[in-house]
C-alpha cells in the first residue's frame, strides 16, 4: 500500500448506497484504485422461505425482493409454477399482467431516476428538484395501482393461473390521463437534464461497461442495453402475450452513465405505449383458468422443474422452481439483475473520482433487496 | 482620549449590533431559502410550527440545536477540532464590518474595504481545513484537501473580478464606489459592467461552496464533508457561517455591482436590502436547479476558463479606464 493511499468504506450506513450496501474503496487522494463490493446485508432467506411455504402463499412474499418492481418478481415466479402445472393462462389474465408489469416499471424507473439525481446532485442542491418531481408522477402511476390491488408497493396481484383482481371501474380513462401526463413530464426532465452541461459533463465517459464486460458478468437490462446489446427478454423469449404489442428496444453506444440513463428515459416511453396497447385491445373473459384457489394450498403442480424469465426494470429476473407434488416447492432459486449489477462496480469504477462512484453505482441501478435476496 | 474611549465603545456596541442583525437575518434566510426550495420543488416547505408558512421554524430549529449534545470524537485533535466552528464563524462575522447600508451607516468604512473583505473572506479556508483534519475522519480529510483546492483556484479570479469595479472607480473604499455609481451602476456600464458581473457571479458561488460547486461537503459522496464529526452548536456555526458568506458575497455584489443605497422614493438601506435580496434569491434558483459539479472539473473550470477569462476582463477594463 502507498502511503498516500486510505481505505474508505462507503456504507453499510451512508446516504447514497441504495440501502445496505458497503463498498470498500482505495482512494489515492481522489482518484479511485479499486472496489470491493460487500454484500449481505439484507439477506432474509427468500429462497429457504420458498420451501417453507405454498405456491399462492409464496407469491406475496416474492414482491418483497425487489421491492421497486413487485409485480415482475410475482410474474417470474407464477410463470415458472404454470410451466410445471401446464396451465393455460387466458388472454385477459395475460394483458392484465401486462399492464401491472409495464406501470411498475415506469414507477420504478421513475424512482431510479429520482435518486440517481440526488446522487449527482446532492440532497442539497438541484439533485432533489428532479428527485421531487419524479416522486410527483409515480404518484400519480401508484394511485392507479393502489386503486386496483389496494397495495402501493407490494401488490400481490398475481397468483398461479392467472390473475386476483380484475380492474376497477374508470380505470382505462384515469390510466389514460395520467400516462399522457408522465409521458409529457417525461420529455420536460429530458430537458432539464441534458440540456444541463454539468449533467451531461458528470455522466458522459463515465463508468463505461463495454459490450464484452456485460456479457462476461452476465449483466442485463438497461446496463446490457446502454452498451449497445439489443437484449430484452419481452422480445427475445416474449411471455404474456408481448408479441401482441408494438415497441422498440432502445440501445445505446457506448455503455456509459450517459447511455444508461437515456434507454431508461426512452424505457419509460415504451412502457408507456405497450400499457396503452394493452388498455386498448383488452378482451373480454376469465382472468383465472378456474374458479379462484380457495385454499392456499389448492395449487399443486405435477413433480417436475421449470425455469422462466421475464424482464424486470433493472433486467433479467429468473425463477427456477423444482416441485414435487406437494403443494410446496421442493426448491426454488432465483437469478436477480441487481446482484451482477453489483458485482460490476469492481470493473468499471477503478480509475474514476470519489464522486464517480455514486453516480456510477446509482446508473447500475440496484436495489439490496433484489442482491441479497 | 475620550474621542479613542468613543471610538471603542462604537467598535463594540455597533459590531454586537450588526453582529445581532446579521444572525437574525441569517435565521430567517433558512427558513426563505426551505420555502423557496419547497416552491422550486412543488412542495410547501416548513408549514406547521408557527402557522402559517412555519414562521417559528428557524426559532424552534435553533432552540433545538442549542438542547443536543456536543460529542467530540475520541481520536479527535482536540484544538483544532474545537476551535474550527470559531475560525469560520468569526471572519464569516466579521465580512460585514465595511459594508455600507446605508449613507453613513457603516460599522467601518476601510479605505481598503474591498481588499479587506476579499482578505477576510479567504480565512474561513484555514477553519474548514482544521475542522477535517481535527475531525481524524476520513471522509471529513477528503472534504478539508477539497476546501483547499477549491478555495484557492478560485481566489485568484474572484480577485482579479472584483479589482475591475475598484479600477474604474479608482477607489477600494466601498462606501466611495456606492457614491460614484450615483450615475449608473457599474452592471449598467457597456460590456465590462456585464461581463464582470457574470465573472463574480460563478466565482462567487464556487468561492461561497455553494451548489452546483458545493464539492467540500457533497453529502451524496462525502456524508457532510468538514462538519460530518460536529453537532449542536459547533454545527451551527458552521451552518451559520455559511449563511453569512452568502449573505455577505450578495451585500458586496449589491454595492459593486447595483449601486448600493442608491435608488429612488424609498430609503436607501431598503434599496440595499432590496438588491442583497435580489441576488441572494439569484445564487439560490441557481442552487435549486442544477447539479454538483465534479471536484476535478471545477478546477479545470477554474484554472482553464474562468482564470483566462478574468484576465481579459481586468485587461479590458484597465484599457477602457485608460
Amino acid at each position: 500500500m502507498r502511503e498516500e493511499e486510505i481505505v474508505l468504506s462507503m456504507g453499510p450506513q451512508h446516504p447514497s448506497t441504495h440501502g445496505v450496501l458497503r463498498l470498500i474503496l482505495r482512494v489515492a487522494g481522489e482518484e479511485v484504485l479499486s472496489v470491493e463490493p460487500e454484500i449481505g446485508y439484507l439477506h432474509r432467506g427468500f429462497e429457504k422461505l420458498g420451501e417453507a411455504s405454498s405456491y399462492i402463499g409464496y407469491t406475496p412474499i416474492v414482491d418483497r425482493q425487489d421491492y421497486l418492481t413487485s409485480a415482475s418478481n410475482e410474474f417470474a415466479f407464477c410463470l415458472a409454477a404454470e410451466r410445471i402445472a401446464g396451465i393455460e393462462v387466458p388472454k385477459r389474465a395475460q394483458y392484465l399482467r401486462v399492464i401491472a408489469a409495464e406501470l411498475n416499471r415506469i414507477a420504478s424507473h421513475l424512482v431510479w431516476l429520482g435518486t440517481w439525481c440526488l446522487d449527482l446532485g446532492g440532497a442539497l442542491g438541484g439533485g432533489t428538484t428532479i428527485y421531487m418531481y419524479c416522486f410527483r408522477e409515480r404518484e400519480r402511476i401508484l394511485d392507479l395501482l393502489e386503486e386496483w390491488t389496494g397495495a402501493r408497493l407490494l401488490y400481490g396481484i398475481l397468483q398461479p393461473g392467472g390473475i386476483r383482481y380484475d380492474l376497477p371501474r374508470g380505470f382505462h380513462e384515469k390510466a389514460k390521463e395520467s400516462l399522457e401526463l408522465v409521458l409529457s413530464r417525461i420529455d420536460e426532465y429530458h430537458d432539464f437534464l441534458s440540456g444541463n452541461p454539468v449533467f451531461v459533463e458528470r455522466t458522459r465517459g463515465v463508468g463505461v461497461a463495454s459490450a464484452e464486460l456485460c456479457k462476461a458478468l452476465g449483466l442485463s437490462g438497461p446496463i446490457i442495453r446502454g452498451a449497445g446489446i439489443p437484449f430484452d427478454v419481452r422480445k427475445a423469449m416474449p411471455y404474456s402475450s408481448y408479441e401482441d404489442f408494438d415497441f422498440t428496444i432502445p440501445t445505446g453506444k457506448d455503455g456509459d452513465c450517459y447511455d444508461r440513463y437515456v434507454v431508461r428515459m426512452e424505457e419509460m416511453r415504451q412502457a408507456i405505449r405497450i400499457t396503452m396497447q394493452a388498455l386498448e385491445g383488452l378482451p373480454e373473459g376469465p382472468i383465472n383458468p378456474r374458479p379462484h384457489y380457495r385454499s392456499p394450498v389448492a395449487f399443486r403442480p405435477p413433480k417436475g422443474e421449470a425455469i422462466s424469465c421475464v424482464e424486470s426494470p433493472r433486467g433479467m429476473i429468473c425463477a427456477y422452481i423444482v416441485s414435487d407434488g406437494t403443494e410446496r416447492p421442493y426448491r426454488v432459486r432465483w437469478r436477480t439483475p441487481s446482484f451482477a449489477a453489483v458485482q460490476a462496480m469492481r470493473y468499471i469504477a477503478p480509475g474514476h473520482k470519489v464522486a464517480d462512484m455514486v453516480s456510477i453505482l446509482g446508473s447500475l441501478d440496484p436495489v439490496l433487496g433484489d442482491v441479497d435476496r | 482620549m475620550i474621542a479613542d474611549i468613543w471610538t471603542w465603545i462604537w467598535a463594540f456596541v455597533g459590531g454586537a449590533i450588526l453582529a445581532f442583525i446579521a444572525i437574525l437575518i441569517i435565521a430567517y434566510l433558512t427558513w426563505i431559502e426551505r420555502k423557496f426550495a419547497g416552491r422550486a420543488q412543488s412542495r410547501i416547505g416548513p408549514y406547521w410550527v408557527g402557522r402559517p408558512h412555519g414562521w417559528l421554524q428557524p426559532i424552534a430549529d435553533v432552540i433545538k440545536i442549542m438542547l443536543k449534545e456536543d460529542i467530540v470524537p475520541e481520536d479527535a485533535d482536540k484544538i483544532s477540532f474545537n476551535l474550527a466552528p470559531m475560525f469560520v464563524f468569526v471572519p464569516a462575522m466579521m465580512l460585514f464590518a465595511p459594508i455600507p447600508i446605508s449613507e453613513g451607516l457603516v460599522l467601518s468604512d476601510l479605505t481598503l474595504g474591498l481588499l479587506y473583505f476579499l482578505a477576510v473572506s479567504s480565512l474561513s479556508a484555514i477553519g474548514i481545513f482544521m475542522a477535517g483534519w481535527g475531525s481524524n475522519s476520513k471522509y471529513a480529510m477528503l472534504s478539508g484537501m477539497r476546501t483547499v483546492a477549491q478555495m484557492i483556484s478560485y481566489e485568484v479570479p474572484l480577485v482579479l473580478t472584483l479589482i475591475v469595479p475598484a479600477l474604474s472607480y479608482g477607489s477600494f473604499k466601498l462606501s466611495e464606489i456606492v457614491e460614484l455609481q450615483k450615475g449608473g451602476w457599474f452592471l449598467t456600464k457597456p460590456f465590462i459592467g456585464q461581463t464582470t458581473f457574470l465573472l463574480f457571479l460563478l466565482a462567487g458561488l464556487a468561492e461561497l461552496k455553494k451548489p452546483p460547486f458545493d464539492v467540500p461537503e457533497a453529502e451524496s459522496e462525502l456524508v457532510a464533508g468538514f462538519s460530518v464529526e460536529y453537532s449542536g452548536m459547533k454545527f451551527a456555526f458552521f451552518y451559520a457561517a455559511e449563511y453569512a458568506h452568502l449573505l455577505a458575497v450578495s451585500a458586496l455584489g449589491a454595492v459593486l455591482f447595483l449601486g448600493g443605497w442608491d435608488g429612488p422614493f424609498i430609503p436607501g438601506f431598503l434599496w440595499f436590502f432590496l438588491k442583497t435580496f435580489f441576488l441572494l434569491f439569484l445564487i439560490l434558483w441557481i442552487r435549486w436547479s442544477f447539479i454538483r459539479v465534479r471536484i476535478d472539473q471545477i478546477i479545470g473550470f477554474g484554472w482553464k476558463f474562468l482564470f483566462p477569462l478574468s484576465i481579459l476582463n481586468l485587461a479590458i477594463a484597465g484599457l477602457i479606464v485608460l
